[in-house]
């Protein structure tokens, strides 16, 4: 006969290792069986969306770096689309191709991070994180050749990229896209057919599709559940058109698969890179614009990419003034939230660390 | 490509029937009664030619005589989206339904709009703050906030 005991409400966080930045989750317990959870937060709320009113156009993409800070330049590039969008801007070709390669490695960075926290929330301490890390570390290398930043990179400008890649950045490129397939496939092999993480992941925490859908969860975690959306796909923009690329769904929904689906993206983000490398076309990388951009009074522009959290998305009116009369930014980590009552109630203490890791939140982005 | 329907091919499929909560037609937005937004709502959802099940974004815009509150639908289904607007006058109290109900999708980020815009949603199953805390006074993102401390 199972014993039932009192209800326990327990806070975790704000501060404590595995709530991937300042979050807070207050669960209760029935013994170690989740009844309920509601996640609290605010704690890095620094006021983006105002800051951006008291911006010029080109300097709000500074203010992007810092809302997923591990993903900045897919920040860059939605800002980036959404200004071109609200004033018509042509971007040249090169810088197309810039920000696709930048972006991809950017997502192959991000999912390296995912991937690494999410083994140590397992419990595999240290040693799988820090191999993700290392071939991170080689992706932060390339940006800093590139804009001379690793982390808060503001390399795209509307209209363009701030500068072309120097001489040496593409056959440092060519070497890390030689090397980075085979380790990608090291660390799958390793752990795919590890059975401690296998019976840690399948089938715990499932997410069904429909709700996942009308939950407007996005990215690897609605892939996960079986929807096959991508906004490279669906919606191409700068170069996604032409370059071919999968879409990998998974079947469960549960934790392996959001796992899973990042460690595929991986690799097609490579293949992506790698196509770009022999596509990009010389020529001007930043179309000539006024110091200070005004768009038309009363214009609006709503445009997304494909983050690798999810579909970010800028929302921009203007009033025909020097800075965005309303910058509206729409996360996908803080949407991607709303699901963690479904994921974890029902599950127990130590699946509750794993499922979240496994959501992939970054506090940035969701309080910004 | 993800194509935006235009106001008159959504006011086309709304007015069987709904007639009475269009207020505007734009280039490629509605705007409707704030009174009749679940309604419409639960509407674009369920529509067999439309079918607009996803909801991208819900955010409002403070033009100082009125608030205006934005919905970003997508379909899955036909690779279209669509944008549906709402005007609330009020000042001191803006009010409009909340469309938790048609996505529970929304609720996040309507206590977003509240706390930072100052928007009410009627039927809002918990209408809290959620960036600032409890006892924060005004609503940051409006355009008349004056920060109050000055470092």
């Amino acid at each position: 006969m199972p014993i039932k005991t009192e209800p326990v409400t327990v806070n975790i966080g704000p501060q404590h290792p595995s709530t991937h930045g300042v979050f807070r989750l207050r669960v209760t317990f029935d013994g170690e069986l989740i009844l309920d959870v509601e996640p609290v937060f605010g704690y890095l709320h620094r006021g983006t969306e105002k800051l951006a009113e008291e911006r010029n156009y080109v300097q709000v993409v500074t203010l992007t770096d810092r809302l997923d800070y591990v993903a900045s330049m897919t920040n860059n590039q939605a800002y980036c689309l959404a200004v071109e969008k609200l004033m018509g801007i042509e971007v040249p070709e090169r810088a197309k191709y810039l920000r696709v390669i930048t972006a991809e490695l950017q997502r192959v960075a991000s999912h390296l991070v995912a991937t690494g926290f999410f083994l140590q929330d397992l419990g595999a301490l240290g040693t799988p994180l820090m191999y993700c890390f290392r071939e991170r570390e080689r992706i932060l290398d390339l940006f800093e050749m590139l804009c001379g930043a690793r982390i808060t990179v503001s390399y795209m400008r509307p209209g363009g990229v701030f500068f072309d890649a120097p001489e040496d950045f593409w056959p440092r490129l060519r070497q890390l896209l030689r090397e980075l397939p085979s380790y990608i496939g090291e660390l799958e092999q390793l752990l795919m057919e590890n059975e401690i993480l296998l019976i840690r992941t399948r089938n715990v925490a499932v997410l069904s599709m429909e709700r996942a859908i009308e939950c407007s969860t996005s990215g690897p975690v609605l892939r996960a559940s079986g929807m096959r959306w991508d906004w490279r796909k669906a919606d191409p923009y700068d170069v996604y058109d032409k370059v071919e690329f999968d879409v990998p769904v998974g079947s469960n929904g549960d934790n392996l698969d959001r796992f899973w689906i990042r460690m595929q993206e991986m690799r097609q983000s490579l293949r992506i890179v790698d196509q770009c490398l022999d596509q990009i076309p010389v020529g001007p990388v930043r179309t000539e614009l006024p110091l200070v951009l005004r768009p038309p009074a009363g214009a609006e522009a709503y445009a997304r990419v494909e983050s690798p959290k999810g579909e970010l998305g800028f929302y921009l009116v203007s009033d025909g003034g020097i800075s965005p009369y309303r910058c509206k930014i729409r996360s996908p980590s803080l949407l991607n939230l709303h699901v963690t009552k479904d994921l974890l109630v029902g599950w127990k203490l130590a699946d509750m660390i794993v499922s979240l890791g496994s959501v992939d939140i970054n506090m940035g982005e969701v309080d910004r | 490509m993800t194509r935006v329907l235009g106001g008159d091919e959504l006011v086309q499929r709304l007015r069987q029937g709904h007639a009475d909560a269009i207020d505007e037609e734009g280039d490629s937005v509605i705007w409707v009664k704030p009174e009749s937004i679940v309604e419409v709502m639960t509407f674009l959802k369920g529509d067999a030619e439309l079918q607009l099940g996803y909801l991208n974004a819900v955010t409002a815009v403070d033009f100082i005589d009125h608030f205006e509150m934005i919905y970003h639908l997508t379909s899955f289904e036909k690779n279209h989206g669509a944008v549906v607007k709402a005007r609330l006058y009020s000042r001191d109290e803006p009010t409009i339904p909340s469309v938790v109900g048609v996505w529970p999708g929304a609720e996040l980020q309507e206590r977003e709009v509240w706390d930072l815009m100052g928007v009410r949603f009627s039927g809002h199953p918990n209408h809290k703050r959620i960036m600032l805390w409890e006892g924060f006074e005004g609503h940051p993102l409006r355009r008349d906030f004056e920060d109050v401390v000055q470092y």
